[in-house]
C-alpha cells in the first residue's frame, strides 16, 4: 500500500493530545511493516527476521557493532587450525530457553543441518561455505569449510545461530517457526504467523557481549499502512516504528512530541549499465565515454540531500563504505551537465539517445534519477518492474540502463557486493574477466592485505571504467515515544537489549 | 426447479475452475516466481536450486494439473512463502474477513433500507435530499482516505477505537463502517426506487383505498415488493466484500483473505494464491448462485433462463 501524503498530514497536525504516560506495564509495543514468512531464521530472508534472529536467538560469535571488533558469545574463542579448519571452544552453562543445555551436539547439529542443500535453508550463501561440523569434545567443535572463506566469522556472528538439536529434530523449521527455541535474551510466548510475535525477557539469558534485557515484553504487530502506525503512536498503542520515510520522519520530528533518531544503512542505490552489450552490440552503454557521462550527468548531492535525507551519504565505490576492503580512493565523477555531454558527443551521440531505463522500488528516486538523463539528452523510457519480473529480465538478457539496490544482508565485507555482480554471473553487466579475476583472488585469500590490494585494484577499474554508477547508502528513520531510550546501529537491526525505559 | 439449479451449480463450478488456470497462468506472467520466492538477496544458484525443487521448469499445464487434482483432493498444498498448510492459513484468516463481511453487510442493509424507504416515502424532501448526498458521499470517498479520517477523529482526537488490529470487537467498529458505507449508495438508491415504482402501483392504491393501515401498506404490501432486487444485489456486495476489502483490510491492519491475496500476488506464493482465488470465486458463484435461486423461487418467469 502505497503512502497517502494528505492524511499523513492531518495525522501530524492533530496529533497533539494523547501520549499515554509511564509504561507501566513493562510492554514495548512495536510495528513490523512486512508479514515475517517464518520465525526460523534459516527459513526467511527478511529485515524483520533478522531482529527476531538476534532476539531469539545467539551466534557462536558476536559483532559489537560500535567497534566491529569480534568477541565470543556462545564461543568463548577461536582458532584457525588451517585455511579450512576452525576449532572453537564452547560457552559452558548456556541454556535453551525450554531447558535443553547448549553443548557441541547442538553446533554439530545446526551446522550440519544447514549445510546441506537439501534442508534448502533459504538464503545459500549465507551457510554453503561451511562442509560440515566435528564434536572434538563436550566443548569443543571444529567447523569445517568447503574452501578457505575469509568472511567465516563475519558470518558467524551475523546470520549463522545456534538452535537446540533434539528439539529441532523433532520440530523442524515449521515447528520452529511457530514456537522458536533459542538462547538468545528474549524468548517467543506467542506466535501468529506473519502479523503478530510476543517476546518475553529471558530470565537465564548468559553472561552475553549482547548485554542483558531489560524490557520484560515486547509486543510486535505487522501493520502494513504506515499511516495506520503513525495514528497508533499518537494514540499510545505503538512505543516504537522504524523504517518510517524521510518524509514522514522530518515532520515527526518538528512536532517534538517523538524521538527521532536517523542511521545510515549498509543498503547502496546504483545504475548498472550494459557495458558488455549483453542487450545488442550496439548498445551506446557499450562505451565508456558514455558510461562516464551518465556518471557526470547525475547530481548525486541533489538525491541525497532533496530525496534521502538523513545520514545518507554519496558513494563512489561499488561497495559500502564501512565493509572490509571497500577502498574509497576510486575515481569519482562530479555532477557536470557540460562534461556529459561532451563526452557523449565524442562518442558519437551529440543529440543523445533513447534507452529503456529499469526500477523495481523507490520509484521517486527512479524519476529523479531518470530526469537528470533526460536533462542530458539521454531519452529515458522509464519501466517500473516487479522485482522478480525485473529479476527474471536481467538475469536472461541483461537491460541497458537499471536502478538497482543492495544491502550485503548486513554482511561487513566487500564479498557481500562486489563480488556478488562482477563474478560473470547472471546479473554481471560487466562481463569483464580481470575484475572477476581480482576478485576470486580477494575472495579466497586468507591475508587481509592480500584482500585489501585485490580489492581495491577490482574496485579502481569498475570506477574508471563506470560500469556502475554508485550513488548514494540509504537511511532508516526510527520514531519512538519519550519514555523509550535507544540508539539505533548503522546495520539496520533493532536491538531490543540495548533499548530501555526512561 | 431442480433442473435449474443442477444447471446453475454445473455452470458455477466451470467458471470456478476457468478463473482458476487463468490465474494460474498470469502469476506466470508476472515474473520468475522462482525468483520470487528466493528473495533479494538470492544468488543464482539459489534460484536455481528453488526452481528446480518446486519444478517451475516444467511445462505449465503439467503444473496446473498437478495442483487441481491434489486441489480437488482437497489438499492445497503449502505456502511458499510462510512454509505452513495453505488450507489452515487461510481458514485463520477468513474468519476475519468473513466476521468483517458479515458486519459490513448488515450495517450497509441496517441503514441503506430505512433510509431508502424513508426517502421514497417522502420523494424530494430534506430526508431525501440528505440520503442522496450520502450516497454521492460514499460513492466518491476513497474509502483508504475515509478509513484514515475515521481513525483520526475516532482513536486519535476522540480516543473512543482503538486504530488498528482484530483484538477485540471494538477493533472492527470503524472497518465495518467503511466497508459498509461502500457498499450503503448502491443498496439505498435501489431500495429508493423500487419503492417509488411499488408505491405507484394499482394494488398499493387498492389497499390504500379499502382502508388498510399506513404503516402496513408500506412494510407488508410495498415494501416486500420492492426488497426482492436488493436482496441480489446485498448477494452480489456480499460476494465483493469477503474478495475485495482489502484496502480495508490493509489500513486496519487486519490480516484478512483480502490482504493475504493481496501480499501473496506479489510474492508469487502460487499455492496461496490459487487457493484464495477458487475460495474467493466459489464465494462469488455462491451468492450470485443463491440469488438467481432466490430469485427464480420468487419470480417464476426466471427460472426458464
Amino acid at each position: 500500500m502505497k503512502r497517502i501524503l494528505i492524511p499523513a498530514a492531518a495525522l501530524a497536525m492533530t496529533a497533539a493530545a494523547s501520549v499515554q504516560a509511564g509504561k507501566s506495564d513493562d510492554v514495548l509495543n512495536v510495528a513490523f511493516t512486512k508479514e515475517l514468512e517464518n520465525v526460523d531464521s534459516y527459513f526467511n530472508s527478511s529485515r524483520e527476521g533478522v531482529v527476531l534472529q538476534r532476539a531469539v536467538w545467539d551466534g557462536l560469535i558476536y559483532r559489537d557493532p560500535e567497534t566491529n571488533e569480534y568477541k565470543g558469545n556462545l564461543a568463548t574463542s577461536w582458532e584457525w587450525i588451517d585455511d579450512v579448519t576452525l576449532e572453537l571452544k564452547l560457552r559452558e552453562g548456556v541454556t535453551f530457553h525450554n531447558g535443553e543445555p547448549f553443548d557441541a551436539d547442538d553446533v554439530v547439529y545446526t551446522v550440519n543441518f544447514v549445510a546441506d542443500e537439501s534442508n534448502g535453508v533459504k538464503t545459500q550463501r549465507n551457510v554453503n561455505w561451511m562442509k560440515s561440523a566435528e564434536k572434538i569434545d563436550q566443548y569443543t567443535v571444529r567447523i569445517h569449510l568447503k574452501a578457505p572463506f575469509p568472511a567465516a566469522i563475519e558470518f558467524l556472528s551475523g546470520p549463522v545461530s545456534m538452535y537446540p538439536n533434539e528439539y529441532y529434530a523433532e520440530a523442524g523449521p515449521s515447528g520452529m517457526g511457530l514456537k522458536p527455541v533459542g538462547t538468545g535474551p528474549y524468548k517467543v510466548t506467542s506466535v501468529e504467523p506473519g502479523r503478530h510475535f510476543v517476546l518475553e525477557k529471558y530470565e537465564g539469558y548468559h553472561d552475553s557481549p549482547k548485554g542483558q534485557p531489560s524490557i520484560g515484553t515486547i509486543d510486535i504487530r505487522t501493520i502494513p499502512d504506515v499511516n495506520t502506525q503513525m495514528a497508533e503512536l499518537f494514540s499510545g498503542s505503538l512505543d516504537l516504528i522504524w523504517q518510517v520515510p524521510a518524509d514522514l520522519a522530518e515532520k515527526l520530528d518538528q512536532m517534538g512530541k517523538f524521538t527521532v533518531a536517523n542511521e545510515s544503512t549498509m543498503r547502496i542505490g546504483y545504475l548498472t549499465l550494459d557495458a558488455a552489450g549483453r542487450t545488442g552490440e550496439d548498445s551506446p552503454f557499450t562505451d565508456v565515454r558514455v558510461r562516464q557521462a551518465v556518471a557526470h550527468a547525475i547530481d548525486r548531492e541533489a538525491l541525497v540531500s532533496a530525496l534521502l535525507k538523513g545520514k545518507s551519504q554519496v558513494i563512489s565505490t561499488a561497495c559500502f563504505p564501512s565493509q572490509f576492503g571497500c577502498d574509497q580512493d576510486v575515481t569519482s565523477y562530479d555532477y557536470d551537465v557540460e562534461k556529459a555531454k561532451a563526452l557523449l558527443a565524442e562518442a558519437g551521440y551529440p543529440d543523445g539517445f533513447k534507452t529503456e531505463f529499469y526500477a523495481y522500488r523507490d520509484r521517486e528516486y527512479a524519476e529523479a534519477i531518470a530526469s537528470f538523463l533526460n536533462a542530458v539528452g539521454i531519452e529515458t523510457d522509464f519501466k517500473m518492474l516487479q522485482y522478480s519480473a525485473l529479476r527474471e529480465l536481467r538475469m536472461k538478457s541483461g537491460s541497458p540502463v537499471s536502478f538497482q539496490t543492495w544491502g550485503s544482508y548486513s554482511i561487513n565485507d566487500t564479498s557481500a557486493i562486489t563480488s556478488q555482480f562482477f563474478k560473470l554471473g547472471s546479473l554481471d553487466d560487466a562481463r569483464d574477466a580481470e575484475v572477476a579475476g581480482w576478485l576470486d583472488a580477494a575472495d579466497s585469500a586468507t591475508d587481509p592485505a592480500v584482500r585489501r590490494e585485490n580489492y581495491s585494484k577490482a574496485l579502481k577499474k569498475i570506477a574508471d571504467e563506470a560500469y556502475w554508477v554508485p550513488m548514494f547508502s540509504y537511511n532508516t528513520n526510527y520514531v519512538f515515544t519519550p519514555e523509550v531510550t535507544y540508539t539505533p546501529t548503522p546495520d539496520e537491526v533493532l536491538r531490543f537489549t540495548d533499548m530501555d525505559w526512561k | 426447479m431442480l433442473r435449474f439449479i443442477l444447471k446453475r451449480a454445473g455452470l458455477a463450478i466451470l467458471v470456478a475452475f476457468t478463473v482458476s488456470l487463468i490465474s494460474f497462468s498470469l502469476l506466470f506472467l508476472s515474473g520468475d516466481p522462482a525468483a520470487a520466492i528466493a528473495g533479494e538477496h538470492a544468488s543464482d544458484q539459489d534460484i536455481e536450486a528453488i526452481r528446480r525443487i518446486y519444478g517451475f521448469d516444467r511445462p505449465m499445464l503439467l503444473q496446473y494439473w498437478e495442483w487441481l487434482s491434489s486441489a480437488l483432493m482437497g489438499d492445497f498444498g503449502e505456502s511458499y512463502y510462510f512454509k505452513l498448510p495453505v488450507a489452515g492459513l487461510i481458514a485463520e484468516r477468513l474468519s476475519i474477513t468473513m466476521t468483517l463481511g458479515v458486519c459490513g453487510i448488515s450495517f450497509a442493509l441496517l441503514t441503506a433500507v430505512p433510509l431508502g424507504v424513508a426517502a421514497a416515502i417522502r420523494p424530494n424532501s430534506l430526508l431525501d435530499r440528505f440520503a442522496l448526498f450520502l450516497s454521492v458521499a460514499g460513492q466518491a470517498m476513497p474509502s483508504f482516505w475515509f478509513g484514515l479520517i475515521l481513525i483520526v477523529v475516532f482513536s486519535i482526537q476522540l480516543g473512543w477505537l482503538p486504530p488498528s488490529g482484530t483484538a477485540t470487537p471494538l477493533h472492527f467498529v470503524m472497518p465495518t463502517i467503511v466497508l459498509g458505507y461502500y457498499a450503503m449508495p448502491a443498496i439505498m438508491r435501489l431500495t429508493r426506487a423500487g419503492m417509488l415504482e411499488v408505491l405507484s402501483s394499482d394494488y398499493i392504491r387498492t389497499a390504500r383505498a379499502k382502508g388498510a393501515p399506513e404503516g402496513l401498506v408500506m412494510f407488508k404490501h410495498a415494501l416486500r415488493n420492492a426488497i426482492i432486487p436488493v436482496v441480489s444485489l446485498a448477494a452480489v456486495q456480499m460476494g465483493f466484500m469477503l474478495g475485495g476489502s482489502i484496502v480495508v483490510e490493509s489500513i486496519f491492519a487486519l490480516h484478512g483473505a483480502g490482504y493475504l491475496a493481496w501480499e501473496s500476488i506479489s510474492r508469487n506464493d502460487l499455492p496461496t494464491v490459487q487457493a484464495l482465488i477458487l475460495v474467493f470465486s466459489m464465494f462469488y458463484i455462491v451468492f450470485t448462485f443463491l440469488a438467481d435461486v432466490l430469485n427464480a423461487w420468487l419470480d417464476p418467469r426466471m427460472r426458464a433462463g
